[in-house]
């Protein structure tokens, strides 16, 4: 055990020492936040819109109020030649025009066809689409508001209620992914690379020829990791709670608990490159490339793993960040409890268990 | 100083499928002798070695290290032997104390013990001034002598030197082996590998290793009189001119 300790002290120093890789552990999670809770989120803020107004009756301008009123547009021009319209999409940032036919309300309280022409930028198709459904939304909710006023029957409107998170905040998304990312990141890659590193030194070798157990090195190695990501998990909700007002809506003792788990698992992760590689480059090589990018692509907060081929689909799950995520969005934003993440939780350990055990496997098998 | 065995091999041999890396090799080796291991590169000194260390599991043959057996008793073979390897062996990033006290620690020598040798060991080495600096910050034989004392911290009965003076100048390489004489002064066997010759002539007994088998084993005197030569770098280019594995 004093033989333990002193090796875990051991392995701070190198820790503490390596200024550089320190600030990568703690200025990651920090950074990875703020970068995916701000700007790379999917909400739009302040699009440039221009509206094209023909009508000039009441109808279009409270259409008009409506959606300067809404924060995600912001109206900063009115057109008034058709030919404007091309002309502006070329020379400014706008993203979307909003054109209303002469007579709008005339025709629409005759009855007949109205029409809103809603000309978008598709160069972003995304932007395009969620911008257009937005404008979209509100004209409907307009128009429903006045024909409920006036009282006409046939009119069916769908009532959309998001639910778990009605914002439709980013983060909420981005929370448990980043999470996902940070925590693999860390754990896998930094212990690999600092195991082989002890390999590359020719110290591994010293060790062994030492009493102390051979497990006992790679399980000491892990231990100030465990300790950093603990830390850093603890950062990150306390970011996402305070800075990005993503709550925590389950009990956080289970979140840590299953992260911990997860911890684990990575960390076993990078037990077995460590075993099956001898350089620094080729284990962070195999990190990165190939643990974290399909961590990224096949975990589901990135590209919705509903719309990819079945093969991808089947592949997602021997990824252990997968089930992760799916663990953490259901305690952190449903607020599920244990009974309905059992499932995920068994799976996660099972892997852990397989991991750690072929690591260890591998590396005994390494000795001879 | 003859009479007490500490290393005994009879019959030892590696096997990585069909190539020998060490075939059917037998030397006994006494308590307080500095013995040489010699050989080209890949003549399969350090696949010897390691099997000797604990590091490697034997093919055939018996061996025993401080009278313990070799594929039953490794854990007690590592509390009595020490161990130097060709690469520096120390970490870089800590201090001279940090780590003295880290390889203390893990052969389980107790803290008062740590304590009292690792400040006569820095006074020993005239490292004084140095001992709060970071390894890396010394020049190479500093570092190799501290690696050194460093393997004998816990008295080992034994010492294995793996090429411990590659890449080091000859006043540092000399000061070196006097730290070599005064360990085997105090008892400890001293198990070392080289390429210079000169250093072959430092040690009681050599072996000379050619393809996996030892050619030759004798004090570097009696050496030069069998094969008629000045020099123990003449000796070692007639045995080993009949290699037929290439140096790798």
């Amino acid at each position: 055990m004093k033989q333990f300790l002193s090796f875990v002290k051991k392995e701070f120093y190198h820790v503490f020492r390596d200024k550089k890789t320190l600030l990568l552990l703690f200025g990651l999670p920090i950074v990875q936040i703020v970068l995916f809770g701000f700007a790379l989120t999917n909400e739009i803020k302040n699009a440039e819109i221009a509206i094209f107004d023909l009508a000039h009756d009441p109808m279009s301008h409270q259409i008009t109020e409506r959606i300067k009123a809404n924060s995600t547009f912001l109206v900063r021009q009115y057109l008034t030649h058709p030919g404007d319209i091309e002309q502006i999409f070329k020379s400014s940032n706008t993203k979307l025009v909003v054109v209303f036919p002469s007579e709008l309300q005339t025709n629409w309280a005759r009855g007949t066809q109205t029409q809103i022409q809603v000309i978008a930028d598709a160069s972003d198709p995304n932007t395009a689409q969620t911008l257009s459904s937005y404008i979209n939304l509100i004209v409907m909710q307009y128009q429903s508001e006045l024909t409920r006023r006036t009282n006409i029957p046939y009119q069916i409107v769908p009532e959309v209620r998001m639910i778990y998170n009605p914002e439709l905040k980013g983060a909420t998304n981005f929370v448990p992914g980043v999470m996902s990312l940070v925590l693999l990141l860390i754990c896998m890659m930094m212990t690999s690379v600092s195991i082989v590193k002890e390999k590359e030194s020719g110290t591994m070798e010293v060790l062994l020829v030492s009493p102390f157990n051979p497990f006992l090195v790679i399980i000491s190695k892990t231990v100030p990791y465990l300790l950093i990501s603990i830390l850093n998990l603890i950062v990150i909700l306390l970011l996402s709670v305070y800075l990005l007002g993503v709550d925590i809506n389950g009990n956080v003792f289970l979140l840590m608990a299953e992260s911990t788990l997860f911890i684990i698992t990575a960390l076993s992760m990078g037990l077995l490159i460590s075993s099956v590689t001898e350089s620094q480059q080729t284990a962070m090589l195999i990190s990165l490339l190939g643990m974290l990018v399909p961590a990224i692509l096949l975990t589901g907060f990135m590209f919705p793993i509903e719309n990819m081929p079945i093969a991808l689909q089947w592949i997602s799950n021997i990824i252990p960040s997968k089930w992760y995520y799916i663990i953490v969005k259901s305690v952190m934003i449903k607020g599920l409890g244990f009974a309905s993440i059992w499932k995920e939780t068994l799976i996660l350990m099972g892997m852990t268990l397989f991991l750690l055990a072929l690591s260890l496997k591998k590396f005994k098998t390494h000795l001879e | 100083m003859r009479n007490e065995i500490v290393i005994k091999t009879q019959n030892l041999s590696k096997h990585f499928g069909s190539f020998a890396a060490v075939d059917q090799i037998s030397f006994e080796v006494y308590k307080g002798e500095i013995f040489g291991f010699l050989g080209a590169n890949g003549a399969g000194k350090t696949t010897a070695m390691r099997m000797l260390c604990g590091l490697s599991l034997p093919t055939s043959g018996q061996a025993s290290i401080a009278g313990f057996d070799i594929y039953r008793q490794t854990e007690s073979i590592k509390k009595h032997i020490g161990y130097m390897s060709q690469k520096f062996s120390l970490y870089e990033d800590l201090t001279v104390i940090e780590n003295i006290r880290f390889f203390g620690g893990i052969y389980g020598l107790a803290p008062e013990v740590i304590k009292s040798k690792t400040e006569s060991l820095v006074e020993r080495l005239g490292m004084s001034q140095v001992k709060m600096q970071l390894v890396k910050s010394l020049p190479l034989g500093w570092k190799q002598k501290l690696a050194f004392s460093v393997a004998i911290l816990h008295q080992p009965q034994i010492v294995f030197l793996d090429e411990p003076t590659g890449g080091v100048d000859p006043i540092t390489r000399r000061q070196f082996w006097d730290l070599i004489y005064q360990a085997a002064d105090e008892g400890i066997t001293v198990f070392v590998t080289t390429h210079y010759m000169d250093e072959a002539e430092y040690c009681h007994r050599v072996s000379m290793m050619v393809d996996g088998q030892i050619k030759a084993l004798d004090t570097p005197a009696q050496l030069k009189k069998i094969y008629n030569e000045d020099s123990m770098d003449e000796v070692f280019y007639r045995l080993a001119r009949g290699a037929k594995r290439q140096a790798d």
